[in-house]
């Protein structure tokens, strides 16, 4: 169920703001494509134009194409709102709804969506979602106890557990463990290996030793210079990202000598 | 090389640790500073009034004096500068929010007093027919009812409205011009004096009903919605901007459509802040008097049907009684009646106030932390 994405082309505008100029990149089914670089430098506007997520933002819109499966994402007839259907995505701080047990916050895709489920299947989905987000043995005694009453790295786990309940093809995640403490962040990053094997993944971090860890290609993105658009410096396997980079500036990001 | 260096700054360190204590502690005024200082005033209040002999006002300000002086002094005295300007502070902010009571405690005293007696089952539940007017029984049953239609009315009206133009000017219209403009007219409808909006319902239902003085309950509903609208849009709009976008982008990112996420998400989410909001409004203007006084008129029975002539409302009754009051055999009689609907009304009010809090507390996210 898996798909790759292919990217071409890409430029991201805020209003008449050019924010990321020219991305190109091939991104594997069933693999964890890994985006690094400085602030600012738009991996998350690229990423969020993966599943036309920018356009919340008044204002922004894409030039270029992004191709899920042969399908491109910005025809005129594609609906945004069944991209994201197909296009999962996690985000920095962890979201669960205020208003909703965990039971409810699994389900939120489909009861949102006023998905009518039989209470076996609901409960199946429930238990599924939660034993692949590792989250299962943690809650299952407190399913109906608020989502917000987790700690973070639970409500982030949480967050990932209602983002694969809709089963979606791909897995975007912007810094997921940027809000989390180490141990949180090795759950996650062991829940990123597993979900590996179903989902297409693409993960934002500004931990470079994370996008060592956990990914199979790794995309570099920095700014030309204060003001440039951001653009992709170079995609490469992670191995050769991190060992013999072709870019200069990747070696230089790094090797930490800047950003 | 080092080594000499850490025992040097070591030896400068030390002197200067013992040359200088450290002064964090200073001297302190008793707890009950406050207390004592207040018995202390209220004391020179009283005998310095009586020295003169004058009234209660007198001491009572004479105390305050003394109180705002002394209070300061001595912590100036043994806590310093710093402590005395914060007492100083202190005093004043005390004064003002005793001074803002004072006239509310007053109120309420007062017309417990007056209305309170008067307000018996049987006033509650008889209208002003027969041979009320001449001083015999006689109650605001027909008033409460009013007063309860016709509010209702104005809310049935003015909710939905308020909501929709929240909902759009949050969730849809952020940054445009209509939005914009929207923004301001409303502004400019919170300004609306209530006669005006009385006039303006009164004008509405001349032209509907053909009616040179049209005496209509919803004509009522209407003026009151008219004045609620900008209260229920304002704090609606609070209450919606209050709502993390994190949790709309987690329901836009689920493949939620933008309705569903503000019909199943923004609204829950804030559903509390909305209803206080909303009972609020209602409180407002049910004590609204000038804008019933023109388009509802009196009725000495109750009367149901908001499309069929005048409807008896309590803020009208108190000002229609008042004028009766000045009736030299009946005066009294009108005056208890006056003081028991204020009552009355007081606790319709009071009532949607408690009710606002009780459901903001019940319906609001609950967290186990």
């Amino acid at each position: 169920m898996a798909k790759s994405i292919e990217v071409k082309d890409l430029d991201i505008y805020y209003g008449n703001f050019l924010a990321v100029e020219g991305v190109n990149v091939g991104i594997k089914a069933r693999s964890v494509t890994a985006f690094i670089g400085p602030s600012g430098c738009g991996k998350s506007t690229v990423l969020r134009s993966l599943n036309r997520m920018h356009e919340v933002i008044p204002g922004a819109r894409v030039e270029g194409e992004v191709v899920v499966d042969g399908q491109s994402l910005y025809d005129s007839s594609v609906d945004p709102v069944a991209v994201r259907r197909e296009i999962g995505m996690v985000f920095q701080r962890p979201n669960p709804f205020p208003t909703m047990s965990i039971y409810e916050n699994v389900l939120a895709g489909n009861r949102l969506n006023a998905k009518k489920l039989k209470k076996a299947d609901a409960d199946a989905t429930v238990e599924r979602a939660l034993k692949s987000a590792n989250l299962w043995n943690e809650v299952k005694d407190r399913l109906n106890k608020p989502g917000m009453d987790l700690s973070g790295g639970q409500q982030q786990r949480l967050c990932i557990a209602r983002a694969i309940a809709v089963r979606p093809q791909v897995l975007l995640m912007d810094e997921p463990c940027s809000a989390l403490d180490p141990i949180s962040t090795s759950a996650i990053e062991d829940l990123i290996h597993e979900l590996k094997t179903e989902y297409t993944i693409v993960i934002v971090t500004h931990n470079m030793q994370q996008a060592a860890r956990v990914s199979d290609d790794t995309g570099f993105f920095n700014l030309k210079a204060v003001g440039e658009p951001g653009r992709l410096m170079e995609f490469n396997s992670t191995n050769k990202m991190f060992s013999n980079p072709d870019n200069e500036s990747t070696e230089a990001y790094v090797s930490g000598r800047f950003g | 090389m080092t080594q000499s260096t850490k025992t040097r700054t070591r030896t400068v360190a030390v002197p200067e640790g013992n040359g200088h204590h450290l002064s964090v502690s200073a001297g302190k005024l008793p707890r009950n500073a406050a207390l004592l200082t207040a018995a202390f005033s209220t004391a020179v209040g009283i005998v310095l009034g009586l020295i003169l002999g004058s009234g209660l006002t007198l001491m009572a300000f004479l105390g305050w004096v003394v109180f705002v002086v002394a209070y300061p002094v001595w912590a100036l005295s043994i806590e310093g500068r710093r402590k005395a300007t914060d007492r100083t502070v202190q005093a004043l902010a005390w004064s003002i929010f005793v001074l803002a009571m004072a006239p509310l405690v007053s109120l309420v005293y007062t017309v417990v007093l007056k209305g309170g007696p008067v307000v018996t089952p049987d006033f509650l539940s008889r209208d002003m027919t027969g041979f009320a007017s001449l001083g015999q029984g006689g109650g605001i049953y027909h008033a409460i009812m009013g007063t309860i239609m016709v509010t209702a009315i104005a809310a049935i009206i003015a909710v939905p409205i308020g909501v929709f133009t929240a909902v759009y000017l949050v969730e849809y219209g952020a940054g445009r011009r209509l939005a914009q403009s929207i923004t301001f007219l409303v502004d400019v409808m919170t300004g609306i004096p209530s006669i005006v909006a009385g006039l303006f319902a009164v004008a509405l239902f001349i032209v509907i009903t053909g009616d040179p003085l049209p005496r209509l309950g919803i004509g009522g509903g209407v003026a009151l919605a008219l004045l609620m609208i900008p209260t229920v849009i304002r704090s609606v709009e609070e209450m919606l901007k209050l709502v993390p976008n994190d949790l709309r982008e987690a329901s836009y990112a689920l493949g939620v459509p933008k309705w569903r996420t503000i019909v199943k998400v923004v609204l829950p989410t804030s559903v509390a802040g909305i209803v206080t909001g909303i009972t609020l409004a209602i409180a407002r203007v049910a004590g609204e008097t000038a804008p019933l006084l023109l388009i509802v008129g009196t009725y000495p029975e109750a009367n149901w049907s908001p499309f069929d002539g005048a409807v008896q409302t309590l803020p009208v009754f108190i000002y229609t009684s008042l004028a009766a009051t000045s009736d030299v055999k009946y005066g009294d009689i009108w005056t208890d009646r006056v003081w028991g609907a204020a009552l009355v009304l007081i606790i319709i009010v009071m009532a949607l106030n408690l009710i606002a809090r009780v459901i903001g507390n019940v319906f609001a996210p609950k967290s186990g932390r």
